[in-house]
């Protein structure tokens, strides 16, 4: 029951979406369409098992008053009031769920990605050396790119942005079709063995 | 949080000892400067078009009027700064040419930016909702809805983002399957061109064009190469092309002086770090 | 008050307590982060449930009664069993559900659209008639095999194999300094976005 079925549900499902690449048969094809829909109820009660455990967490360090036990109450309060506004007054423009939306996600979300602005001009000073020849190929690219995506860079030489385009289409294209490729076949073969029940890591370390 | 200020004694360290361990508080001090000075005060700076931008251009360009088009909102705040001048531009562009609009998308977040986007060329150009255009919103599992849109896209989408059946809207009636569609163009910011290039690219035959944010631009180049995508517009400066494509400039044009003024301030970080590097090192061969 | 003018404040109060943190961690950057991972955890839950539980399985069971849909339910609700260490290999049975799915959509859209497509987009002519085409072509057969080469962990990296390798290592180091400088624009682009929200949207000075 606890290894068995798991790996038999795994093949059989896996199996099943295989075949329908290749299967065109109605049939095929629109009890795929039902497995989906199961697949995606599945999914997201994962996502919710994660928004609870959240919440768990941090009442428990709430209740035991653990160091910034203050703050997790501040998480809490906007977890809870977020959820009961989205779900008692909707999602649509001009509900309570969309002014927290427009006043605290939107903000906050664009903010802490914009200190990354300040962390990588900081990092690039600190620490972006030319000690190897490996580090001076990546540091000369990085400057090329970053002069030749920017008007001033077409100013300064007109040919500035062609070796930009040059690097992005050649060179850059080739090692990224390389990464592709073999994490492509990493993916495939990953795949192939969680299919046959070889992989299991899912089984949370029990396997 | 530690700060990484040099503690050892300064009045016995060089100018380029101190240089090379300048308190980064001084560096996010500039900038700031740089970047929030040029946003106050922005100079229109003439902007080239790559070929990539001109591809995603021109093949939307080509379509015959009434052509219907996806324009997928799969970006959030985190980069509505790159991809809402991206959003609009060709909002603008497809209205301009009497194309007609599938706005959906698979981050909830970004839906409203989206919307907004098209609410404003619609109106630039008097286009009508549920005609013209229809906005189906969010929906949750890229996956499983794309590979329903392959067979029907009223599957997944039964109502629109603001609750109405699609039933009633005129546009949807020609719209079942991705065959409908003449093209996808996916403003993403995460993986979703992924799942865009393998499911309605590769497996339904849809042409699909990307407009991505500056940190995934270039892994995308060899889908660009192999015709996976017909074109390809790489954060803001890629916005700012298109701006300038379709003679409109916007918030992407405007955000370029500060965007050429901070490339070259941090140009100069790597370039005064590394003279002072190899100077201290040979100095001190062993430091 | 406009409810409009409300929101920019209070957007442009946090969006200042997030930027203070560049000086250092502080009791109001620490309550704007808080706050921003409760919303945004709940702001998820809100969406998930309204586009995929109610439409997915509450109106299949319900309006459509359409019963086999009790089967996602169940595996839905074993996914909770992670909570309750007893019963916790009873989630291995929704989790095997979904791994299994996963598996058979994506070894086709990988071997399609990844492999078979990159692949065949490297089969190019290695001469054109073209010297400059002609050196193109083969600069990206040899930056494509000498990156695979160097992902080849099976065999040590020495000899004429490491050579390639280190080869493969130098586009990689071009590809990685390329992604730098486009990081580093669209970081920039970002802080441009909430300079633009402060000055123009907030402090009306443009």
């Amino acid at each position: 029951m606890r290894k068995t079925v798991p790996l038999t549900i795994v093949f059989a499902s896996g199996i099943f979406m295989l075949a329908v690449f290749f299967v065109p048969h109605r049939r095929v094809q629109d009890t795929s369409q039902v497995l989906l829909e199961w697949d995606l109820v599945v999914w997201t009660c994962a996502l919710f098992l994660s928004g609870l455990n959240l919440f768990i967490v941090n009442a428990k360090k709430v209740r035991r008053k653990e160091r910034d036990w203050g703050y997790k109450v501040v998480l809490l309060v906007a977890f809870l009031t977020t959820l009961v506004t989205g779900l008692a007054w909707g999602v649509r423009a001009g509900t309570p769920f969309m002014f927290i939306y427009e006043s605290m996600m939107r903000p906050l979300q664009a903010t802490m990605f914009a200190l990354l602005a300040f962390f990588i001009s900081s990092a690039a000073y600190r620490a972006f050396r030319a000690r190897t020849r490996e580090a001076a190929l990546l540091l000369a690219a990085g400057l090329i790119v970053m002069l030749g995506r920017i008007p001033i860079g077409d100013m300064i030489w007109h040919r500035i942005p062609v070796i930009t385009d040059w690097i992005m289409s050649y060179p850059n294209m080739a090692a990224q079709r390389g990464i592709l490729m073999g994490a492509s076949l990493g993916a495939i073969a990953t795949a192939l063995r969680m299919l046959v029940g070889v992989e299991r890591g899912y089984f949370g370390g029990e396997g | 949080m530690e700060y990484g200020t040099a503690q050892e004694p300064r009045q016995k360290q060089g100018i380029l000892e101190r240089l090379t361990a300048i308190d980064r508080r001084i560096i996010f001090v500039i900038i700031g400067v740089v970047v929030a000075v040029p946003v106050l005060y922005p100079i229109t700076l003439p902007v080239l078009v790559s070929p990539p931008v001109q591809d995603l251009y021109d093949a939307i360009d080509e379509l015959p009027p009434g052509s219907v088009i996806i324009m997928a909102i799969d970006f959030d705040p985190t980069s509505e700064p790159e991809l809402y001048p991206a959003y609009l531009a060709i909002a603008r562009h497809v209205f301009s040419k009497g194309l007609r609009v599938v706005a959906l998308g698979y981050i909830a977040p970004g839906i409203p930016i989206g919307e907004r986007a098209l609410q404003i060329a619609a109106e630039e150009y008097d286009k009508e909702y549920g005609v013209d255009y229809v906005n189906l919103g969010y929906k949750t599992g890229m996956t499983v809805a794309l590979l329903m849109m392959g067979k029907e896209i009223w599957d997944p989408y039964p109502r629109d983002h603001y609750d109405t059946s699609v039933e009633e809207l005129p546009l949807m009636h020609e719209v079942h399957r991705l065959d409908d569609v003449a093209l996808a163009v996916d403003f993403a910011h995460g993986v979703s061109p992924d799942y865009w290039i393998a499911y309605a690219g590769a497996r339904f035959g849809l042409r699909v064009g990307l407009c991505a944010t500056g940190v995934m631009t270039s892994q995308y180049y060899p889908y660009y190469d192999s015709g996976q995508l017909f074109g390809l517009l790489g954060g803001l400066k890629g916005s700012s092309e298109y701006e300038a494509l379709i003679g409109a400039p916007g918030s992407a044009t405007a955000g370029m002086t500060a965007q050429s003024l901070a490339h070259l301030v941090i140009m100069a970080f790597i370039i005064v770090a590394n003279i002072s590097y190899f100077i201290v090192r040979r100095r001190s061969p062993g430091a | 008050m406009d409810l409009t003018i409300l929101s920019t404040w209070i957007a442009a109060f946090l969006t200042l307590a997030i930027l203070s943190f560049l000086y250092k961690d502080n009791p109001v950057y620490k309550f704007a982060e808080h706050l921003y991972v409760g919303v945004s955890a709940a702001y998820w839950m809100v969406y998930y449930y309204n586009n995929a539980i109610v439409p997915n399985l509450i109106d299949r069971l319900v309006r459509d009664h359409r019963w086999l849909y009790i089967i996602p339910g169940i595996l839905g609700l074993l996914i909770f069993t992670r909570l309750i260490p007893r019963v916790v290999w009873l989630s291995r049975w929704a989790l095997a559900f979904y791994i299994g799915m996963g598996v058979g959509v994506v070894i086709p859209a990988t071997v399609q659209a990844m492999l078979v497509a990159q692949l065949r987009a490297t089969l190019v002519p290695i001469w054109t008639g073209n010297v400059g085409a002609s050196i193109v072509n083969i600069l990206v057969v040899v930056g494509v095999l000498s990156v695979l080469v160097y992902f080849f962990f099976s065999r040590e990296h020495k000899g004429a194999l490491g050579g390639v390798a280190r080869l493969g290592i130098y586009f990689l180091m071009i590809s990685f300094g390329a992604s730098f400088g486009y990081t580093v624009m669209a970081r920039i682009s970002l802080l441009i976005g909430r300079f633009q929200f402060l000055f123009y949207d907030w402090l009306h000075l443009r």
